[in-house]
């Protein structure tokens, strides 16, 4: 029987929503991790049942935590589940917890500076995992986009991590720049046809491509236009916030920038804006219908002082020719009242043959639409600020 | 036997209720009882002291016998009651934000 589970990040735990393929009744698990900030938490989609997640504390740093039964249990991957996490001389250890910057000159001569908020160099420290994208080919190969911005692989299930330094190292570092939620690497693509190819994006310092599993990077930003830096046209800099690509046509990107909706036909080597009649063209979110490559959804935000839908009205706005013409979906989405923000990593699509779409916003609703868009209801209305919505889709 | 008193969190984390008691060889101070701890409890690495740096975590504080440690040196040796079991180290979470 077809099915679908929302794994939901939010500010004090994760939760889990599940539902048959007609998603309209939901069992809702949680809190996990209780207290505990949970920035992401991502399924492989070569074994449905590993699911990795970031658990993150101002207080006491990262722990990367692990389930291997489709989240009813969870352990840190540096920790047998047959161990017991208590008894002394068991000898597991917290590995999975580090993530150390790679300074050594055959990393790539990686730099240990980049620009600060008030423009002098500050050192790279690492803060939290934003970001984990499971490989598209093997359940232990698991990605990390980290604050201070840097990518890092585990191949061993997420007990060690290795910095995949030549993107930090690859020239441009000292102009790279902290925005306003902190210098974080918070998108990863992985290409499924070029097994090569991956596509980041770091905030404020705009998207990157290698074309060799991530040894090399080069910026793809040509076409981007930010007014609130020196140069609106620079190679770096830009405040990119999140990118989606059509899977179905690789080669096709979108992004939502800080400001501007905009488009790629050529895997990054160039964009144009696409938003159209927007309203605003502020926002966070940005995916794509998983069976149309020219269908996508955005949530415009009034601005980048003021982080909630204009008027006080949700709205999610679809165009169905990859951008420039949008049409508004509100049906079942507050209409009045509504000053919620959506994070960039809190909007997600299934993959059934009629296509589900999700969001959960910082009021702590996620909502879904199960017929892509038109119609939309919550699952759960009162969780804490949800950071992210991830969706695995079983058929 | 040093008694170690841990903050809510950490307690979930290591999968504990209440005190934790480490033994400790050799001189009893915030470096080695952290020594210890983290040997026994691996999970926490990482969570009190940075894993690079290995500096005190900025929210976290130590506190001995109604004293804070949180900024003296790590291996002075922490006060006899501490050390032979009769007061707990507290590690103690900042109260910040909600």
């Amino acid at each position: 029987m077809s099915g679908v589970r929302v794994l939901v990040g939010t500010k004090k735990g994760a939760f889990i929503l599940t539902s048959d393929g007609k998603r309209e009744k939901w069992d809702v698990s949680g809190p996990h991790f209780a207290g505990w900030e949970m920035y992401h938490l991502k399924g492989s989609s070569v074994d449905p049942n590993r699911i990795y997640a970031s658990q993150t504390s101002g207080w006491f740093g990262q722990i990367i935590q692990r389930s291997d039964d489709g989240g009813k249990t969870w352990f840190q991957p540096g920790t047998p589940p047959s161990e017991s996490t208590t008894a002394p001389g068991g000898s597991p250890k917290g590995e999975s917890n580090k993530f150390v910057y790679n300074t050594s000159a055959d990393g790539g001569a990686p730099l240990t500076t980049h620009q600060f908020y008030d423009g002098s160099q500050h050192p790279w420290e690492f803060k939290r995992v934003w970001h984990l994208e499971p490989s598209l080919t093997d359940p232990d190969t698991v990605y990390a986009g980290v604050e201070d911005a840097a990518l890092f692989i585990s191949k061993d299930g997420g007990k060690t991590w290795d910095e995949l330094s030549g993107l930090r190292g690859h020239g441009t570092g000292p102009q790279w720049q902290p925005g306003a939620g902190g210098m974080c690497l918070h998108t990863i693509v992985l290409d499924p046809v070029n097994k090569n190819r991956i596509f980041i994006a770091i905030s404020a310092a705009g998207a990157f491509r290698s074309d060799d599993e991530g040894k090399t990077w080069k910026p793809i930003n040509k076409g981007l236009k930010s007014q609130y830096i020196p140069n609106p046209e620079a190679e770096v800099g830009h405040c990119v916030h999140r990118i989606a690509q059509a899977k179905q046509k690789p080669n096709l990107l979108y992004m939502q920038k800080h400001w501007d909706v905009m488009r790629s036909f050529d895997a990054g080597d160039s964009w144009t804006e696409v938003s159209g009649n927007l309203p605003t063209d502020f926002g966070f979110v940005i995916d794509v219908h998983a069976h149309e490559p020219e269908t996508i959804y955005v949530v415009p935000i009034k601005s980048d002082g003021e982080h909630y839908p204009l008027d006080g009205k949700l709205r999610v706005y679809r165009s169905k020719s990859g951008g420039n013409e949008w049409q508004e979906l509100t049906k079942g989405l507050p209409q009045s009242n509504c000053f919620v923000n959506v994070l960039r990593d809190s909007m997600s699509v299934d993959s059934l043959d009629k296509c589900g779409v999700y969001f959960g916003t910082t009021g702590g609703q996620v909502y879904c639409s199960a017929d892509a868009g038109d119609t939309w209801a919550p699952i759960v209305r009162d969780l804490p600020a949800v950071y992210s919505v991830e969706v695995q889709t079983f058929v | 036997m040093v008694r170690v008193e841990l903050p809510a969190h950490l307690r979930a984390l290591a999968r504990v209720k209440g005190e934790v008691t480490v033994e400790v060889a050799g001189t009893v101070s915030i470096l080695s009882v952290l020594d210890a701890l983290e040997k026994k409890y691996p999970m926490l690495e990482g969570t009190i002291r940075d894993h690079g740096t290995r500096a005190r975590r900025p929210f976290l504080r130590f506190f001995a016998c109604s004293e804070d440690w949180s900024h003296d040196p790590l291996d002075k040796p922490l006060p006899e009651e501490v050390a032979n079991g009769n007061e707990p180290l507290l590690v103690v979470g900042a109260i910040a934000g909600g």
